[in-house]
């Protein structure tokens, strides 16, 4: 009890130092010099009722860990996971049918907003089962995968904007670029330790953005590229008026009235059908030797070399299909958005995709999904918390891996242990 | 041609002055990494957190009336000191200590989550803007001919000589303090010090508050320098002190000094002769052709991976 009552008032102070000049006292900058006043009451009981908590919950910590023991971890069992393998297989399967019935049918049901934010959904899903080979299958922590995002959307708007080549051209090659990208990024960084090439990674997306930002007269610098062509289905626009020379218009083939909604609609339909390609591409090599490959050099790589694997190739493999699919995603969004700039590819944007991964369980393909509407749809229904979006985000990184690091939905397969192996 | 020399001579005092506070910044990294072996991603955030601190002081003592300099700076640092080091503890005691022996990405992450945390933390309570501060030390030295005159300011020479004061205090009390040879002896084996009676976890908090006094240095001494600060100048320098830890090897105290003044004269060169507008994109190039051809730095040790 005294070990801890001193260790209380010593964590209390610092909750006292951590919070108070920054969160008490604000800088006030008015002309040439600056001056500070006290935030108002409600902050500075704020900062008093988190010194209390803190205080009283180091005092009574025995007491507290002992009451959680008794709350039983939360557990996600349906009884699906004691289901045999093959009815499993069964059950998923319809399950992935229903799902993509409900998505198809989805869009022509609700408002035009919410098919706009179920597209940015379906990108960051794309991002996120992209990033979910490089992180969850194969263990390498990227830092910088929105860099190949971005050289997908600027290999579109480029071509599109010099060579005025279309959408569906544009989309293989902007994955094969971001996949050259990928492979010449990976091939002499993948020797590197994990958290090593974590930080080349960061390095290198920093470095594709400034370039980007710099090379004003090719990227247009930090304006960005407008006026990028929207996709066409068969040669059918879906503008007011006919754009390019040969296109028809959408609306007059279908001999419909004119309607913007249309467009929409399309755009989340081809969202749909490029992630619905990603999860059954990736479902499909996660089974072959590759796939396994991933991740048995994601468990131990030092025994992946001893049984012979090569493991700079599965590595770059890895690499290179990740970055395929960030490559097909920026493409699709520079369709959709019309314009980019380099604002869109910061690194923020490589945490978030990352946090998808992490939140939905590294590996797990329904999880990454899952996580990819959470994080997309809860700050636009939390409008009025957008202040603290970012900051409840960073929270969440932290708690997350310090509750459950394996994720809300980990991918489980059967495993057998040593039992004596603590 | 002297007018070239002297412009030589300008951008390597330039690079020095910025070189010594990465390399304050980097110290906190490579002590961080020697120990426990994981990037403190957050420590960049600590930096910008001592700016704050300090311009809050500043700001604050002006407003009372002193306007005697020294008194003013030395509150400054210490209160900046003090709040960073707490920042540096409740990190490593909240964000990492649950984590540890875990897989290595997990505190990498969990620390990614912790920058992105305290970075909004102050865009709430502070604000996003960029904040000032009226130049406290101004005036110096210039020598050079009528066309170009080089010049090393007042400011310029405290950042030298307060680094200068740091690495050997560190120094000193990394080789001759009880809990520097602690430190040590946890770096080379955290086990076998456990073992020894070593309190390993004080010696963990212990890094971590040195690390974030050294940033918090830094902090004020780059908040003066440039009079300027916001939010998100944790970021990049946090990633150009990383750069800088692992230039001159991480893991090694020395090396991260070594490899700060590298960093920083390469940088002022490169906004030198070729365009500031690329000095990141440069030093980062460095991070990555050192990483690919010299994984242990300078003046690091080889690591043995073990079974």
């Amino acid at each position: 009890m005294k070990s801890n009552f001193s260790h209380a008032v010593f964590t209390a102070i610092i909750t006292f130092i951590v919070s108070f000049p920054l969160l008490g006292l604000n800088l006030v900058t008015g002309g040439t010099s600056m001056s500070i006043e006290g935030a108002g009451p409600t902050t500075w009981m704020y900062i008093g009722a988190a010194v209390a908590i803190v205080f009283f919950f180091q005092l009574f910590r025995d007491q507290f860990t002992g009451l959680f023991r008794h709350i039983p971890k939360p557990s996600f069992n349906t009884g699906y996971q004691s289901l045999e393998p093959a009815k499993k297989a069964k059950v998923e399967n319809w399950f992935t049918f229903a799902i993509i019935l409900i998505a198809l049918v989805w869009p022509f049901m609700v408002s035009r907003g919410s098919i706009d934010l179920a597209t940015l959904v379906l990108i960051y899903v794309m991002l996120g089962l992209g990033l979910n080979i490089v992180v969850g299958l194969a263990g390498l922590l990227d830092l910088g995968y929105v860099a190949f995002y971005a050289v997908g959307a600027y290999s579109y708007a480029l071509l599109s904007l010099y060579y005025d080549i279309s959408f569906w051209l544009a989309l293989p090659i902007a994955g094969i670029m971001a996949a050259l990208f990928g492979f010449l990024l990976g091939f002499p960084v993948l020797r590197l330790r994990g958290d090593y090439l974590a930080i080349v990674t960061l390095g290198f997306g920093e470095i594709i953005r400034i370039f980007l930002l710099n090379a004003t007269s090719l990227t247009g610098g930090p304006n960005g590229i407008g006026g990028i062509d929207k996709p066409t289905l068969f040669g059918m626009e879906f503008g007011r008026r006919v754009k390019e020379e040969g296109n028809t218009l959408f609306h007059e083939v279908m001999g419909i009235s004119y309607d913007s909604t249309y467009k929409v609609i399309f755009l989340y339909l081809l969202a749909l059908i490029l992630v619905v390609i990603t999860v059954f591409v990736i479902r499909r090599l996660v089974r072959m030797p590759v796939g396994r490959a991933w991740e048995a050099l994601r468990e131990d790589e030092i025994a992946c070399r001893s049984l012979g694997m090569n493991r700079t190739v599965i590595k770059l493999s890895a690499f290179t299909i990740g970055a395929a699919f960030a490559g097909f995603a920026g493409c699709f969004f520079a369709a959709r958005q019309g314009f980019i700039s380099p604002e869109s590819f910061t690194f923020i944007e490589s945490a978030i995709i990352l946090a998808i991964v992490v939140l939905g369980g590294m590996g797990s393909q329904m999880g990454v999904i899952l996580a990819a509407i959470a994080m997309t749809v809860l700050p636009e229904l939390a409008r009025e918390f957008q202040e603290y979006r970012m900051l409840m985000f960073g929270l969440m990184m932290v708690l997350m891996m310090v509750w459950r690091p394996q994720g809300l939905l980990p991918s489980k397969r059967p495993h057998l242990e040593l039992a004596d192996d603590k | 041609m002297l007018e070239a020399f002297l412009y030589f001579i300008q951008q390597i005092l330039n690079g020095l002055t910025i070189g010594s506070t990465y390399a304050l910044i980097a110290i906190g990294y490579t002590m961080v990494y020697g120990i426990i072996g994981m990037i403190n991603f957050a420590h960049g955030e600590v930096y910008m957190i001592g700016t704050y601190v300090s311009f809050v002081v500043i700001a604050g003592l002006t407003m009372l009336g002193i306007e005697y300099v020294p008194i003013i700076i030395l509150a400054a640092l210490t209160i900046a000191i003090i709040v960073s080091s707490s920042f540096g503890w409740a990190i490593e005691r909240t964000a990492y200590r649950p984590l540890r022996g875990a897989n290595r990405l997990i505190p990498l992450i969990s620390a990614i989550g912790m920058s992105i945390f305290l970075q909004n933390f102050v865009v709430n309570a502070q604000g996003a803007r960029d904040v000032a501060i009226p130049p406290m030390i101004s005036g110096g030295w210039t020598f050079g001919t009528e066309n170009f005159q080089a010049s090393l300011s007042y400011m310029q020479l405290i950042i030298f000589i307060a680094t200068f004061i740091c690495m050997s205090a560190l120094t000193l009390f990394i080789s001759k303090s009880r809990m520097g040879r602690a430190c040590r002896a946890v770096a080379e084996d955290i086990k076998m010090a456990n073992l020894l009676g070593i309190n390993t976890n004080r010696v963990i908090s212990a890094t971590f508050v040195i690390g974030a006094s050294l940033a918090a240095v830094a902090g004020l001494l780059l908040g003066l320098y440039y009079g300027v600060a916001n939010p998100h100048i944790g970021f990049i320098a946090g990633l150009k002190a990383f750069t800088a830890a692992v230039l001159g090897g991480i893991g090694s105290i020395p090396g991260a000094m070594l490899g700060g003044i590298i960093l920083g004269l390469t940088e002022s060169l490169t906004a030198a002769y070729i365009s500031s507008e690329w000095k990141d994109a440069v030093s980062f190039s460095l991070l990555v052709l050192i990483l690919l051809f010299k994984p242990t730095g300078l003046l690091g040790k080889q690591e043995v991976e073990k079974v």
